[in-house]
């Protein structure tokens, strides 16, 4: 049997860029978490805000979980709020996650918060991987992805960092076996124009939630196979079965 | 020791908490989180004859306390369902209604008559969707169309047969009067209310269907009140619901005059939430010294002992 929601102890919740946080709890997860997947989060008692909110993994430790959230509507603006020694109500992990593949040479795609599973997929990636990552303006994670990848393409829409443009703008697919993505929706369709019928694509999805476990069929989505739940057969979905 | 079960309509709940239709599932999914066989029982997600994707665009939108869903009654269709989700279902130990919503009069009946041969408890006949043979009007707004669909459901239906109203009806108590005239064994309610939102950098409504569905603790008050004026009216066993989220609710419902209960959004809360409900339940009948719900089941206005 799967533990409902539980409460988790807050080790630190850190603004690490304008309106960009960095939530670590206390936790142990004996079972094994895949890059990829989500949990359900809540950091309010009662029922206004009513549905909880997905995050994913950002990362896993032997005595923490780490999520990084940008701070969007009144849900994220309440964690944001949280202090040192507070709780956070999470169930999970949910989803499927990344198929992961060795032998390859894989390119990992962001957007923005976008980054947030792909620390933690590199963490669980056995081959040699190219990192592109784009940023409206402010620049976060690099300093962790850095070290962990062969080489990394940054860009900013306004220059301020890297190149000026969008990260894609240097990504070549032949250069590559798999390409992981997450980030804004025209963002992946761009991906997946380029890549198409090229190399493959794993594609996160995003979706309005309120079960996460695939009850309501509420988070739906079309997919070149009928229709999908982004919270159970999902969110990540192959770039083929996608319809942008 | 407090007694929970619940007799009605010639079956046994082993308590009165049913998980709502459409909040739940075919209990696939929470099977994984507890023992499904704690619940009063479960009603399967909304049926309809042929097999239905449900509604394109944003289907949640979340509301003060509550939320709005345009789901379109997405399901396998009334065969796939008897095939493959009904044995599991069954094996579960506990009570299962068939909801079955949507389409055409004559949909409504086929449907009836491939679940009359299965092993289902009960029929919980959503009559709150959109009904083509009549202009796009509900089933469950005007009586005289809901009297129409419940008296030919029931000639054919060899299954307890319970009516779900909807609270948009131009007069729920005269609806509920109307179902039982026309042959519903019990009556549940409430199912949603009409709702809409609008996108306002978009201009639009955020629903593709612009009405959606309300659902929550924010409607509860007025569950509440249609479930006692109901009750108070007729005399069938009631099915009580609307934003109850913990035992406390649950026991408004009962008060109100509800024989069992549903739990729906709340699902949304905690996969387990309808396990608190029920020990939340039965801690309080011991509390209170409540041997059987009967005792507390519409019991405003009658004398209580604490007054
Ligand atoms: C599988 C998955 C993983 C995600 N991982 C992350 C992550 O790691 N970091 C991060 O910052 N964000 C992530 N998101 C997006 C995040 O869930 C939303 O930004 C968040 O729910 C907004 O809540 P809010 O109360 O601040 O905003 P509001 O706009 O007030 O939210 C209102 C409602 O809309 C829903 N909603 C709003 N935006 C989104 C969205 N983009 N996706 C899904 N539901 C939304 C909310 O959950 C809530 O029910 C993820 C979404 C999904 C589906
Ligand atoms: C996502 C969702 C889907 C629903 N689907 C159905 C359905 O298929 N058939 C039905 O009779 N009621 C359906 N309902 C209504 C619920 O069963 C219940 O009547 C209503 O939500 C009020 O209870 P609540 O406030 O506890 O959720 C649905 C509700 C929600 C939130
Ligand atoms: S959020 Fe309920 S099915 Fe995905």
């Amino acid at each position: 049997m799967r533990e409902g929601f539980k409460s988790l102890k807050i080790k630190s919740n850190l603004e690490i860029s304008t309106g960009i946080f960095e939530i670590k709890l206390q936790a142990k997860y004996e079972k094994d978490i895949k890059p990829g997947q989500f949990f359900m989060i809540r950091g309010w008692e009662a029922t206004d805000p009513f549905l909880p909110r997905p995050l994913s993994i950002a990362d896993v430790e032997d005595n923490y979980l780490t999520f990084l959230y940008e701070v969007k509507g009144q849900g994220t603006h309440l964690i944001s709020k949280l202090q040192v020694g507070d709780t956070l109500e999470v169930l999970g992990p949910l989803g499927n996650g990344f198929t992961l593949e060795t032998d390859k040479k894989i390119a990992l795609i962001s957007g923005g918060i976008g980054i947030a599973p792909m620390f933690y997929l590199l963490k669980n990636l056995d081959a040699p991987v190219d990192f592109y990552a784009g940023f409206r303006s402010a620049v976060y994670w690099m300093d962790k992805i850095e070290s962990q990848v062969t080489n990394l393409y940054l860009a900013t829409e306004d220059g301020s960092a890297g190149h000026k443009g969008f990260s894609i703008d240097q990504f070549n697919p032949r250069d590559y076996d798999l390409v992981l993505t997450c980030g804004p929706v025209p963002m992946m369709k761009r991906v997946l124009e380029i890549c198409e019928g090229i190399v493959p694509v794993q594609v996160s999805m995003e979706s309005r939630m309120a079960c996460g476990i695939g009850a309501c069929l509420g988070c739906t989505i079309e997919t070149a196979d009928g229709i999908k739940r982004v919270c159970k057969e999902g969110p990540v979905f192959k770039g083929k079965e996608v319809l942008l | 020791m407090a007694n929970m079960s619940v007799n009605i309509l010639g079956t046994s709940f082993k308590n009165p908490v049913i998980t709502a239709s459409g909040t739940f599932g075919f209990g696939r999914e929470h099977a994984d989180f507890f023992d499904l066989s704690r619940l009063g029982g479960i009603s399967s997600k909304g049926l309809t004859l042929h097999k239905k994707d449900g509604n394109t665009g944003i289907r949640l939108h979340e509301t003060a306390s509550g939320l709005l869903n345009s789901i379109g009654l997405q399901n396998p269709g009334v065969d796939a369902f008897i095939e493959d989700e009904l044995p599991f279902m069954k094996d579960q130990g506990t009570v299962i209604l068939a909801n079955v919503g949507g389409g055409t009069l004559d949909d409504y009946l086929k449907a009836i008559e491939k679940l009359n041969h299965t092993n289902v408890d009960m029929i919980e006949l959503n009559i709150s969707c959109p009904n083509v043979s009549s202009g796009g009007m509900a089933f469950g707004i005007r009586c005289l169309d809901a009297e129409k669909i419940v008296k030919e459901v029931k000639a054919i239906c060899t299954k307890p047969l319970i009516v779900k109203l909807s609270p948009n009806a131009e007069n729920i108590v005269q609806m509920a009067e109307s179902c039982v005239k026309s042959g519903a064994d019990a009556l549940s309610l409430v199912n949603t209310f009409s709702g809409m939102a609008i996108d306002i950098l978009k201009r639009k409504p955020v629903f593709n269907n612009t009405i959606a569905g309300l659902s929550g603790p924010c409607i509860k008050p007025i569950a509440l009140r249609m479930v006692h004026e109901v009750s108070k009216s007729v005399t069938v066993p009631i099915i009580g619901m609307g934003g109850i989220m913990d035992y406390r609710d649950a026991i408004e419902f009962i008060m109100a005059g509800s024989d069992l209960i549903q739990i729906g959004s709340g699902n949304f809360i905690n996969p387990t939430l309808s396990l608190d409900v029920i020990d939340g339940i039965e801690m309080f009948m011991n509390e209170q010294g409540i041997k059987q719900l009967d005792e507390i089941k519409g019991c405003l206005g009658k004398e209580s002992f604490f007054n």
